[in-house]
């Protein structure tokens, strides 16, 4: 699946995108963010803190207990601040 | 076309853009119906902020805000409801974001104008960056913008 992050999950990650394949038993979108943590130190910084991550699903904004089976798209980001 | 009844289907406009917000141009073209109502935001000097930033989702920011201009529409009978956002870099003063609805009359126009703008603070994917001395710092999302949004929930 092809990740998105924006924002400062963007910039501590170091990647605006990237293509991962997570283990069957990562289920959830707050599962992936416990999976990604340790892929590196900014991806650790990225994710510390779930309680500040927002997500989309195949761009539709949705709780991070969503389960990600079959996702193309999937974007980790902070709270949003248009407007 | 021209007289805002909701028989006919709203005219609904998203924009997402780098360029400048004509507000004549845009406000030229929500004149139907008996009202139009519009808002538009500018970029603020806070705290010393020499440039914001804005950053997007590109095709799911388009998306939202079209669900959000829809919801609206159908909501209130609109005649059309415009929504346009500049991303990029920009500078205090300049037109950050327009939010516009033309209907039958007053009430439902200036309603869904405040609805549109207030929900686009929470549904649409944007993030700013602001650069205050040199450092740049990433804007916090806000709970008063929460609430402004869920009155309408």
């Amino acid at each position: 699946m092809q990740l998105l992050y924006f924002a400062w999950v963007r910039e501590r990650v170091g990647l605006s995108a990237e293509q991962v394949t997570p283990p069957p038993e990562v289920a959830t979108v707050a599962d992936l963010v416990t999976w990604l943590s340790i892929r590196s130190e900014g991806h650790a910084a990225a994710f510390a803190d779930p309680s500040r991550l927002r997500a989309a699903v195949d761009q539709s904004f949705v709780p991070l207990d969503t389960p990600i089976a079959g996702a193309r798209e999937i974007a980790i980001f902070p709270p949003v601040t248009g407007g | 076309m021209s007289d805002g009844t909701s028989s006919d289907a709203p005219t609904i406009r998203v924009l997402v853009t780098t360029d400048a917000i004509d507000l004549a141009a845009e406000q030229a073209a929500l004149e139907r119906g008996g009202a139009v109502a519009t808002f538009t935001g500018l970029v603020r000097a806070d705290d010393g902020v020499a440039t914001l930033e804005l950053e997007h989702y590109p095709g799911a920011t388009e998306a939202a805000l079209r669900r959000l201009a829809q919801e609206a529409a159908q909501r209130w009978s609109l005649a059309a409801a415009t929504i346009v956002h500049r991303v990029g870099p920009m500078r205090p003063g300049e037109r950050i974001v327009f939010t516009g609805a033309a209907s039958a009359h007053r009430a439902a126009a200036l309603e869904a104008c405040a609805f549109l703008i207030d929900r686009l603070k929470t549904d649409a994917p944007f993030w700013k960056r602001e650069v205050v001395d040199g450092q740049a710092r990433w804007v916090e999302a806000r709970e008063t913008d929460d609430h402004a949004a869920d009155r309408w929930r």
